[in-house]
């Protein structure tokens, strides 16, 4: 089972990175994880989790301090009288939402995630979620995605849940076109990239998702697509089929990465190349100018990442690029090549780019090549850090803000700290 | 279904994950899918354990569950083996894994590896982590030793005293885990305890145990079983197989230390008046000061696990002079004892794994300070009471640096400092009182301790902190009104006292039908409530 296999060449052959792909014990969170930030983004849903206690353990802990008094997300636990089929599971689940609804009256958007136990049991969720909508009389919408571990992997939770949107979506009038920006972004970042977008005369621009589930922005022939995150797979494939025009680009993450994000909207909308640099080189050059502290420190740094949130080679390539890191190893849960292909075009040749996890074996590499800094999960950190080595969280890369130019030197601060404070500790 | 916001209590594997991370050269082969390996987290962030748990995972997705997922697990158990050699082998299912029915323990019971695979049936869709740890232990120690249990008709085990004659006597101690609330320093404080009576520790587990030391259990005069949630399953079975006696005092307290020696004197025969005498304690003392006449009557409310939430209402009702307000557990196997202690204080035990069921109580009985886990923590922050972590599940911060047991003499100085500061000082208050019109003294202002102002007490609503707490407040309920020179005279009590006479003044028009409350009605409710 476990093991490295090559695979296949890809089209540039050797120009491109070697990719391996590992099979083995794989130490990443499941889907349901992204609900610790699609809940505080969309203001007015409840994500009700249907699983196990597993599932209500796991999101405590992942949103470890993020204790909020009655947060808008639960766990409806299936128990023995459930699955023994005591009791119905469809009647159990519309007494906990009702009960649910009856407390939050603020909610106007109610998911319901299937986990790993009620994908094995095949509860459908999609047909409860029309029941109680439609019970709901238009008050909440019901709507389901999957979060389980068996489908998704940390971020791809996410993906679900936005493709569970896109049916809301309406369409745009003809003749209308509108740039989508796909994937949760800080209100601060949207405002930037809102304003950014204006000097260059694209528009209008939605965001999705957003913080109201009350009004969507269109979705149809008339959209351009520029995904702000990595790992839209199943939702890119929705899009696609409503007419969408997807933009294919490095994702925003660095001065280069932003650059190249915009520009291909502003190929999009037909605008010259001197128009664009009109009112990008600005930014850029502020960008550039407070990014140059932290080069200086991971300049000429060794770097592993291990695969967690699939922002690992597009913060590799960031890193390589723009702040001289070299790359010993770049680890990635799975290689969606639509997305990736812009990213794989500027990454070194010769990589060592690994596909899935083995996880025992992966931390022999790291302690091995003693990296000079490891991005990993929260549960691998501690460890690695006792055989002295410096770490840095992954999960903390998709709660900060590090989208776009002014947020390039923030993003290259968190892998510069630990180093700093590697050289201020005299213990 | 269960609606659940929080849980106290994890999935009963991660019970068994903590026995495997407590012990050494044991590991621990889960069938969970991907994603489970979140509980790694756990250990090597709240505990900032250097070490990952040692625990493999079969990790299967959706395309295993086409094949063949029980070959997945053999191939892990396998490659787990080889690559650590532990010298017991845990081998359980999470929940999902259960649903698939590949009988995991079973399967690798027989793949014929050459050290003792413990089977766990876990049963994860009606147990909890406490039950999980428990059994998990309990499993270990059957399996390790159920080939040294005497013989029927043999002869029997002498007496602890005709044992122990000429020689110092030894105990096990019993039921210290990875996750629990400040076990590693109980047990270093226990052992002194014991030592400072004559007693030798011959092992602690699952602590810092290997297998072998488990083999030797039985080498001991007694057992001390310390947490009952982990310990008493296996602590009963040595007791019944090796009449191996039980100690079942938990030393959490002065009054229960001091019932902890007088049980292992009875037991032993060894004189522990001196001990006794010697009153290694400081809380007495700093109890009687004439400082401390504040904490008088203090309204507290307990939740925790069973054994941090009997102790902690014993030592505020006998030795810290506060009133017991409300206790409970979430430890439903030790329900029964948690009812009874809540018999001795006059209130009624809340047994229960809902959140919020906690918060609504808590709401309601207005305590003054709340003795809880993290998730008290929590509901008393939102409604700006104060608070002590006094039991799992706890954070990073309740895993402090320093040497902070809650066990024994020790314990009781650490628990007296950690239960007392959150409340206010007592000369600030007198202060308080005399300077309440100072432009330093607002409501605004908290005690310097406190560092910074107040914690907003809801954040959906609720505003200042002298108004009533939300919740428990149906919608249409409406209270009595207030005359504005009543109001304005209610502003004239301390802001930390300001709450309770509103609430008071409330509940006493409410009673008596009064619908507007005047000056009179404050001080006649300030009468009818006065302390």
């Amino acid at each position: 089972m476990s093991g490295a296999v090559p695979a296949s060449p890809g089209a540039r052959g050797a120009a491109l990175p070697q990719i391996l792909r590992e099979s083995g014990q794989c130490e990443v969170f499941c889907g349901l994880s992204s609900i610790v930030w699609l809940h505080r983004k969309m203001h007015d849903t409840f994500f009700l989790v249907v699983g196990s206690r597993t599932c209500a353990h796991l999101l405590q802990s992942a949103a470890g301090v993020m204790i909020f008094a009655e947060p808008r997300f639960a766990t409806a636990i299936l128990q023995e009288r459930d699955l023994a089929g005591i009791a119905d599971c469809h009647d159990e689940l519309d007494l906990v939402v009702n009960r649910l609804l009856e407390r939050r009256a603020d909610i106007r958007t109610l998911f319901l995630v299937g986990s790993c136990p009620s994908e094995v049991i095949k509860l459908d969720l999609h047909k409860a979620a029309e029941r109680l909508t439609s019970a709901q009389r238009g008050r909440v919408k019901v709507l389901a995605f999957s979060g389980s571990g068996l489908e998704t992997t940390f971020t791809q939770g996410e993906d679900q849940c936005v493709a569970a949107l896109l049916p809301e979506l309406p369409r745009p009038q003809a003749g209308e076109r509108n740039l989508l920006v796909l994937g949760t972004l800080a209100d601060v970042v949207e405002d930037q990239f809102n304003r950014l977008f204006d000097a260059l005369g694209i528009g209008p621009v939605q965001f999705l998702p957003g913080t109201d589930t009350q009004s969507f922005p269109p979705l149809g022939e008339g959209t351009s697509v520029l995904f702000a995150q990595p790992f839209f797979n199943e939702t890119a494939g929705l899009l696609a089929a409503r007419g969408a025009h997807l933009l294919s680009a490095p994702f925003p993450f660095g001065v280069e990465g932003t650059l190249a994000w915009l520009k291909a909207a502003a190929r999009a909308w037909g605008l010259t190349d001197a128009q664009f640099e009109g009112t990008t080189a600005g930014p850029a050059e502020r960008a550039r100018g407070s990014l140059a502290r932290y080069r200086e420190v991971l300049a000429g740094r060794r770097m592993t990442f291990l695969p967690d949130s699939q922002l690992e080679i597009p913060l590799a390539r960031f890193l390589h690029r723009e702040c001289g890191v070299e790359l010993l190893e770049v680890g990635t849960p799975y290689l969606d090549r639509r997305a990736m292909q812009p990213e794989l075009d500027l990454l070194p040749p010769g990589l060592r780019l690994v596909e899935g996890q083995d996880v025992d074996r992966q931390l022999d590499r790291v302690a091995a090549e003693r990296p000079d800094l490891t991005v990993c999960g929260l549960g691998l950190a501690n460890p690695l850090e006792a055989l002295g080595l410096r770490t840095k969280w992954s999960i903390e890369l998709v709660f900060t803000p590090i989208h776009g130019f002014e947020q390039a030197a923030d993003l290259a601060e968190l892998f510069a700290r630990p180093l700093l404070r590697r050289a201020a500790l005299k213990v | 279904m269960q609606l659940t916001v929080w849980t106290y209590e994890g999935p009963p594997h991660i019970g068994a994950m903590r026995i495997a991370a407590s012990m050494r050269a044991v590991h621990c082969v889960l069938h969970a899918p991907q994603g489970d390996t979140y509980a790694d987290l756990l250990f090597t962030m709240i505990e900032r354990g250097e070490r990952r748990p040692p625990v493999s995972y079969t990790t299967f997705k959706a395309r295993d569950l086409g094949t063949d997922t029980a070959e997945l697990l053999k191939t892990r158990v396998r490659e787990t083996y080889e690559r650590f050699k532990p010298d017991l082998l845990l081998v359980g299912e999470a929940c999902t894994a259960e649903l698939l029915q590949d009988q995991a323990g079973t399967l690798a019971a027989s793949m014929g590896l050459p050290v003792p695979v413990v089977p766990l049936e876990l049963s994860a869709f009606s147990r909890q982590e406490n039950w999980g740890a428990s059994e998990t232990f309990y499993q270990i120690v059957r399996r390790i030793l159920h080939q040294q249990v005497p013989a029927p008709g043999s002869t029997p085990r002498a007496s602890v005293r005709e044992r122990c004659a000429g020689r110092r006597p030894t105990a096990n101690l019993l039921g210290p885990t990875a996750l629990g609330f400040r076990c590693r320093d109980d047990v270093v404080e226990v052992t002194r305890l014991l030592d400072s009576i004559g007693v030798d520790v011959n092992l602690i587990a699952p602590l810092g145990a290997s297998p072998a030391d488990i083999a030797r259990i039985p080498e001991a005069d007694f057992n001390c079983c310390l947490y009952p949630e982990v310990a008493l399953a296996a602590c009963s079975w040595l007791e019944r197989m090796f009449k191996l006696p039980t100690v079942k005092a938990i030393p959490i307290g002065v009054g229960a230390t001091r019932d902890f020696l007088r049980e292992i004197g009875a037991l032993t025969g060894i004189a522990v008046d001196a001990a006794l005498a010697a009153g290694a304690s400081r809380l007495p003392w700093y109890s009687r000061s004439v400082d401390s006449t504040y904490l008088t009557g203090k309204r507290v409310y307990i939740f925790a696990d069973a054994t941090h939430a009997i102790a902690a209402a014993r030592i505020c009702a006998e030795e810290l002079g506060f009133k017991v307000v409300g206790l409970g557990t979430y430890s439903r196997e030790l329900a029964r004892e948690v009812r009874a202690a809540a018999a001795l204080y006059g209130t009624e035990a809340l047994i229960t794994d809902d959140y919020l069921e906690v918060e609504t109580q808590v709401a309601g009985l207005h305590p003054e300070l709340v003795l809880g886990t993290q998730m008290e923590r929590h509901i008393a922050k939102r409604l700006g009471v104060p608070c002590a972590v006094i039991g799992a599940p706890h954070h990073v911060q309740d895993c402090p640096a320093r040497y902070a047991p809650q066990m024994g003499f020790e314990g009781t100085n650490v628990i007296f400092d950690t239960w007392v500061h959150p409340l206010m000082m007592g000369l600030e208050e007198h202060l308080l009182t005399m300077f309440r019109g100072d432009f330093e003294f607002h409501d605004e202002a908290a005690p310097s301790h406190l560092h910074g102002p107040l914690p907003n007490p809801s954040p959906t609503g609720g505003g200042a902190p002298d108004s009533p707490p939300p919740v428990g407040e149906g919608p249409g309920e409406r209270g009595p009104q207030w005359a504005p020179e009543a109001e304005r005279e209610l502003k004239k009590i301390p802001f930390f006292v300001r709450g309770k006479a509103r609430r008071n003044t409330e509940l006493f028009a409410t009673e008596r039908g009064i619908q507007m409350i005047t000056v009179e009605t404050l001080y006649d409710a300030k009468a009818h409530f006065g302390r």
